[in-house]
């Protein structure tokens, strides 16, 4: 559920409204509802998730009501209503992957990251959850993880043991050039 | 060895690139396209081929073109649907990863022949990857010339962007990726009208699949007809087929329509058989949506034919005895699977994917998994299969998008086909909870092993 009364200073960054301003270019005139969705996954590598109070500016800046923006956020999936830790790892759950042990992978996950499933190890680093069909399953069990959504395939437990080594040395925050 | 007509080139090094893809005889359809061909012959050249949309559904591609409206001073827009999320398809992520200059010059000639001055490809969000790998590919063929004003100086003007959506199943549904693309929840719009009369901003559109698109490729270079001559009676051309769960060798396999399915599954060249040395149990041949059928008639149809990948063989024997092309994501199940807990999942997701408007789907999917959840793990009844058949048949046809069908179409199936597995769960509980039912008597017919004298 969506807490609309979070309040915090928003302010893009120029770079980010150069962003916006090309995606609204791509439609046309009067139709700059249509940059909402690639607007939000820019927000959400911004500023790791999308805040009430981000949501609040992206409808002063598209020129919408909070509400279509709110309404648009809570029905997709890929944005996140509540922080989550750096590294969102996504396992695909559905059918075609659980054939092929997509179940025990995230069992592993859960015991090897010592967290449930949405929540956040203590040192801030990963969350992970289960998600429907990531469209790649003659390679499961897979994970991605954003906001570059980068692919993991045909996982193993060794594989994820080394995935989140590999995380772990990575400090810097993936770079962000363009997300459409 | 079939034909390939889109993959032909995908092992080339670099084929991703422009360069390497135009010296292989990329961009030659929007050449011949731009510079001989009017509009309406291309329509025509599609017609002649008879593809049909290979997202799913399998309508007609030229007819669908032929009825966009064309009223005066209104734009008009092509949309291809590259929101691939049914379960067990990822053809179109492949082909966009691997050789995405096809889908930009399929774009090409067919915005041209649409008369759309602006189109966009709407991919599902998690595909950033490819998303970034289109625009690089768009930015290439703009460099050349292939895309932006007046292109190779025939006075075509067309402007193509790259659309992400934001994780959600249900804007794959033509009119539900509209509404997406302008910004808004992914429902399903009621129809008529047809997005060819009031589509994008209430403008004509047409919505195609990614592989529909480039399949317009060869059609435009070889001509409908040649494109006609492969295939099988009404199932023309080449269709990529995903292949995956228990197989040796899963992947996407470009195939002439009409290959016989054991072919498929245990030919070197295709699947290469079972993983594991496992016998196969059951096959869902097109994406979750479509009926499951066990593997003895997956192979052959009731009638003793031999079954064959194509529109009208897979569908040989209706709901009763068999299933349906669809998106060509074809999953194989190994004697080790549940049938009643692969069902379950299923109705896991389209509970999560429902969109919520309509209520015999809204509501009908959570029962269904509810219901689908006590059997598996041995709190079920006896009355439960029936309440399961009666809720699928109550939101099967009563919802405005077919997410309602595709929700209900694999329980009724599963249940079809394997009743005896869910009643085993019913009355068995605790055993069901440790082992699976197993191979039981949906076996593929191998010949029987001669007894060591």
């Amino acid at each position: 559920m969506l807490n609309i009364n979070q309040s915090a200073e928003i302010i893009f960054t120029p770079e980010l409204l150069t962003k916006f301003g090309e995606i609204v270019n791509r439609y046309p005139e009067g139709k700059q509802k249509s940059a909402l969705l690639p607007i939000l996954h820019l927000v959400q590598a911004e500023y790791g998730w999308t805040s009430v109070p981000a949501m609040d500016k992206v409808a002063v800046y598209l020129g919408l009501q909070p509400i279509e923006v709110y309404e648009v956020a809570t029905f997709y999936t890929m944005y996140f209503l509540k922080p989550t830790g750096r590294y969102m790892l996504e396992v695909c759950r559905t059918g075609p992957c659980c054939l092929v042990g997509a179940e025990k992978i995230m069992q592993y996950l859960e015991q090897k990251l010592g967290v449930k499933e949405g929540e956040i190890t203590p040192d801030g680093m990963f969350s992970w959850r289960g998600v429907e069909c990531l469209a790649a399953c003659g390679f499961g069990p897979v994970l991605q993880i954003g906001p570059e959504y980068t692919f993991h395939e045909n996982l193993t437990e060794s594989k994820i043991d080394e995935l989140i080594d590999t995380l772990k040395l990575t400090t810097a925050k993936t770079p962000v050039d363009s997300i459409s | 060895m079939g034909r390939k007509l889109l993959l032909e080139h995908i092992n080339v090094p670099g084929i991703n690139t422009f360069d390497v893809y135009r010296q292989q005889g990329g961009y030659r359809a929007v050449e011949k396209a731009l510079k001989t061909l009017s509009p309406e012959a291309i329509v025509e050249e599609v017609k002649k081929s008879g593809l049909r949309g290979r997202g799913g559904a399998g309508f007609p591609t030229g007819m669908k073109w032929s009825f966009l409206a064309k009223p005066e001073g209104k734009a008009r827009y092509l949309v291809c649907n590259a929101d691939e999320s049914e379960p067990g398809t990822f053809k179109d992520r492949y082909l966009m990863t691997y050789i995405p200059h096809l889908l930009i010059e399929g774009m090409i000639v067919s915005s041209f022949a649409l008369g759309a001055a602006v189109s966009y490809i709407y991919v599902r969000g998690e595909m950033m990857p490819q998303i970034r790998i289109l625009e690089r590919a768009i930015a290439e063929a703009k460099n050349a010339g292939f895309l932006g004003k007046n292109i190779l100086g025939s006075g075509y003007d067309l402007e193509l962007y790259v659309q992400p959506g934001g994780g959600a199943y249900i804007c794959g549904e033509e009119t539900a990726l509209i509404e997406s693309l302008e910004g808004k929840r992914g429902n399903p719009r009621i129809k008529p009208p047809f997005p060819a009369i009031s589509g994008l901003y209430g403008c004509p559109t047409v919505v195609n699949n990614v592989e529909s698109i480039a399949a317009v490729v060869p059609i435009i270079n070889d001509g409908g007809e040649e494109y006609a001559k492969v295939g099988i009676g009404r199932s023309t051309g080449t269709k990529l087929i995903s292949a995956g769960g228990n197989l040796a060798k899963p992947g996407v396999y470009e195939i002439e329509l009409g290959l016989p399915v054991e072919e498929f599954i245990y030919s070197e060249e295709y699947c290469g058989g079972i993983a594991n040395g496992k016998r196969l149990k059951a096959v869902v041949a097109g994406g979750s949506s479509v009926p499951v059928l066990p593997a003895n008639l997956i192979l052959k149809t009731v009638n003793g034919e031999k079954r064959l990948m194509s529109y009208e063989s897979l569908a040989d024997g209706g709901f009763v005895s068999g299933s349906m092309m669809g998106s060509g994501g074809f999953i194989a199940f190994d004697e080790d699977q549940c049938m009643v807990r692969n069902t379950w999942n299923f109705s896991r997701f389209y509970h999560h994917e429902s969109c919520g408007q309509c209520s015999p789907c809204r509501e009908g999917t959570g029962w269904m998994e509810k219901v689908l959840h006590r059997i598996e793990y041995g709190h079920g009844k006896y009355s439960d299969i029936d309440l399961l058949v009666d809720v699928s048949r109550k939101i099967e046809g009563n919802t405005i998008c077919p997410l309602g069908d595709a929700a209900a179409w694999p329980v009724a199936s599963a249940i079809r086909h394997f009743r005896d597995e869910f009643e085993w769960h019913i009355t068995h509980p605790a055993e069901a909870v440790k082992r699976n039912f197993g191979l039981a008597h949906y076996a593929d017919p191998l010949p029987p092993v001669a007894e060591p004298a």
